[in-house]
């Protein structure tokens, strides 16, 4: 994805013992992301979601697929 | 009289604090909750009948009940009344933010489902409204089945109906009310088993069985709610119930149940629903202020020179601005320890009081515009929610060693002081994050080793082409580098864990809460001065007695003697050199009685741990003066090279040692001894202050021991290197 892209989560490939605070957070198969931005630095990643932004690490980032 | 307890819990960034604040007024009582550094707030509402009081306490902001923090873990076991000197809440007010509305509805149900007395206030809805979402409260009181109001903290609207609320509830308490579980629609099987474990856990802990219902849900999909090692805190359940749930959880993933997620999404999917029948939308959906100054705070080359400008402020501020409030305080308490002093008689127990007690607590107040200082800007950062970029811009470089990007805040204070640096990590979340941060934080070079570069500079460094400045520089550097090794080290040994997954909200700005930002501010820094404070004073109680005993009574009167002679022999008025011989002899005698005392004598016992490093017996005594504060360092050689004790001279100190040679007549301080005793400084753990506060911070000694001797070994191998490495260059 690239700034500005919105898609909706298909599945989430984090353990599932790791990805249960992203679970409650909202972050769930369905739901509609945006990719906001990246940091200055390049990692970690805003994105949007339940009209709310969170950042993440690239690396869970990448293990979060959209469709 | 019973009083009446309303808990006050919602998700971070709610506006929980602001609506606290304006319900109890400025008069909260801040304190910690019994064996953890979770700040507990407490207050009485204002206005309350005096018949009925009402107490209100705040916990700490709160995604799920399934905690991941210290302070997610006390909120929830506040809501299972699993808190000893917690009593249980005669109402809950779940504090929800309307413009994010499904997430912080997440918590809100799971904490409705708890069957307290409950009430929602819905926060915010003025920032709702200008992002066009109307929320119909009458609907979602209906849906939620609890009363819901409506409310703008910030602006005081709503108070008064919340306020009225309070008050009659407290009157007349409300009955608890029987809540259908209707916020889950859970999977075939999934209610089945949830209910089997109700039942069970019903007749385990019949005094707790209202709770039952949901304990049993999150027993059932919280993998670590039911670990028994008490790092998540919690009841120990019995075995039996223990393989209940494990074999329930065993026969819905045959089933094909993803025991962990299932009532998540079912919750999700019936909090959109919710979302969906209450709100009406009023305007498309727009950028906002908040994400135009993102666009700005997050840039690529905007964002990081504003973090630089920002930083550069603060910590310019912390070093320079408390400089004169510092001074200040010096001056008091040397003026108190000298008026005492005077007007006491002279002996033992005036010298304990005005040089053990009084500058053993003015080495603690000292520390204070710093800290409040430090606790203002953090304070500022958190409430206009710049703190959360500060992060996402620093993560990246913080990840490399391991560490949040929340770690370089605390990182960066500790270059004035670790004191206020280590309590400044409780924003961390992560208990092995903190842990890390708070042992390396002390590496960083604080502003009491500045004496210390200065003095030995001047003694030891060529004093032309700019090595004064690199040398310095050189330090400083050198902390950081130990620091960030360090951090990398115990991350990857000692506080391995799981790597810290980032999950950080980034909330909109917002006006900082100026009054409440200054009283957070007063609070921390009185809770330091309280907790920490005692534990100093000891120690320099105990660092006094060893400076001063035994006491030869050959040398006294030895100097009764010398100065009976010098008395003798002066003119009236006496001259000018006749009046710095006298002076001389009391720096002689200060001198000699320190050299007999205790601590002089464990300086010469730790000579030969120190030969190796190039140092003597009297850089001895000056290592063990400074493990009360490490800026002692000076005042104590001055007076062991007889130059007088105050720590003025340094340039008179400076050209003593100069002149000070070693047993063949080589010079004692060269560059490279200069160095290597630099070396030292950097990396010892020489302040009593940051063991008491990391003492306090980890609520356990284990970990300022260990801090202690890791920094001093390591303080000691480097100094080692240094020196042998040097002499074997011909240095």
């Amino acid at each position: 994805m690239t700034p500005g892209e919105r898609a909706v989560v298909a599945r989430i490939d984090i353990p599932p013992e790791q990805r249960g605070r992203l679970m409650e957070m909202g972050l769930l198969p369905g739901t509609p992301v945006e990719l906001v931005r990246f940091a200055p630095l390049g990692d970690p990643v805003e994105i949007k979601l339940r009209n709310y932004h969170l950042s993440l690490r690239k690396l869970e980032a990448e293990k979060i697929f959209v469709r | 009289m019973k009083t009446f307890t309303v808990v006050l819990t919602g998700n971070p960034n709610c506006g929980k604090t602001t609506l606290f604040n304006a319900l109890t007024g400025l008069r909260a009582r801040v304190g910690n909750y019994a064996g953890v550094t979770v700040e507990r707030k407490e207050g009485a509402l204002t206005g309350a009948d005096a018949l009925h009081p009402v107490t209100i306490l705040d916990l700490p902001g709160t995604y799920s009940l399934s905690p991941q923090s210290p302070d997610e873990q006390i909120a929830r076991d506040i809501l299972f009344q699993r808190v000893a000197d917690v009593p249980a809440p005669d109402l809950v007010v779940i504090v929800a933010d309307a413009s994010n509305l499904q997430r912080n509805l997440y918590f809100a149900t799971q904490v409705i489902e708890l069957g307290h007395p409950t009430l929602l206030v819905l926060n915010m809805i003025d920032v709702a409204r200008d992002q066009g979402h109307e929320i119909d409260t009458e609907a979602l009181s209906k849906a939620l089945g609890v009363p819901v109001i409506p409310m703008v903290a910030s602006e005081g609207e709503g108070l008064d109906v919340l306020r009225q609320t309070l008050r009659g509830q407290a009157k007349t308490p409300g009955t608890r009310h029987v809540i259908p579980r209707e916020f889950n629609e859970l999977p075939e099987g999934f209610g089945r088993e949830a209910q089997a474990i109700e039942t069970a856990l019903e007749g385990h802990f019949p005094h707790r069985s209202r709770l039952a219902a949901a304990e049993a849900l999150l027993l059932l999909s919280d993998e670590r709610a039911l670990s028994t090692d008490g790092s998540t805190g919690g009841p120990r359940y019995p075995e039996t119930l223990i393989q209940q749930v494990q074999s329930a959880r065993q026969r819905l993933e045959a089933a094909g149940v993803d025991w962990r997620s299932a009532a998540i999404e079912a919750r999700y999917a019936r909090l959109f629903a919710i979302e969906q029948h209450v709100t009406r939308e009023t305007a498309p959906p727009g950028e906002l202020l908040s994400d135009r100054i993102d666009r700005v705070v997050t840039h690529r080359v905007w964002g990081l020179l504003i973090f630089v400008a920002v930083m550069a402020l603060m910590f310019q501020s912390i070093f320079w601005l408390a400089q004169y409030p510092m001074d200040g305080i010096e001056a008091a308490v040397d003026a108190l320890a000298q008026w005492v002093g005077s007007s006491m008689p002279p002996g033992d127990l005036n010298d304990l009081i005005t040089r053990g007690a009084i500058s053993g607590v003015g080495s603690v107040v000292i520390f204070l515009p710093q800290i409040c200082l430090l606790f203002l800007f953090i304070g500022l950062l958190e409430d206009t929610g710049y703190m959360s970029r500060a992060a996402f811009l620093m993560d990246r470089l913080m990840s490399r060693v391991g560490l949040h990007g929340k770690s370089f805040i605390p990182m960066l204070s500790s270059f004035a002081c670790a004191i206020p640096g280590i309590m400044a990590t409780r924003t961390i979340e992560t208990r092995q994050d903190r842990l890390a941060t708070i042992l390396v934080a002390p590496l960083m070079s604080c502003s009491a080793r500045l004496p210390v570069y200065t003095v030995l500079i001047a003694a030891c460094i060529p004093q032309r082409n700019g090595w004064p400045g690199l040398t310095l520089l050189m330090m400083y550097l050198l902390g950081i580098a130990g620091a960030l090794g360090m951090a990398w080290i115990f991350k990857k040994t000692l506080l391995r864990g799981e790597p810290p997954m980032l999950i950080l909200e980034l909330p909109p700005y917002k006006r900082p809460m100026l009054g409440a930002v200054l009283r957070q501010m007063w609070d921390r820094s009185k809770l330091f001065l309280r907790r920490a404070g005692t534990v100093i004073l000891g120690i320099n109680i105990l660092l006094w007695f060893l400076a001063t005993y035994p006491r030869s009574s050959e040398v006294e009167e030895q100097f009764i003697q010398r100065r009976a002679q010098w008395k003798q022999s002066v003119s009236n008025p006496p001259t000018p050199a006749e009046t710095e011989t006298g002076l001389q002899l009391d720096h002689e005698e200060a001198g000699e009685k320190l050299r007999q005392s205790f601590a002089g004598r464990l300086g010469r016992a730790i000579e030969p741990t120190l030969k190796p490093l190039g140092f003597d017996w009297k850089i001895g005594i000056g290592i063990v003066t400074s493990f009360a504060a490490r800026e002692v360092f000076v005042s104590t050689l001055s007076v062991v090279y007889n130059v007088g004790g105050d720590g003025e001279n340094t340039a008179s100190l400076a050209e003593v040692m100069k002149s000070e040679r070693r047993a063949d007549g080589r010079a004692m301080y060269t560059p490279l001894t200069g160095i290597t005793l630099m070396v030292f400084y950097v990396f010892a753990m020489q302040c009593v202050s940051t063991v008491a506060v990391v003492r306090r911070e980890t609520n356990s000694w284990k970990w300022p021991i260990f801090q202690t001797v890791y920094m001093t070994s390591l303080a000691w191998i480097l100094a080692f290197l240094t020196y042998q490495i040097g002499t074997r260059l011909g240095f």
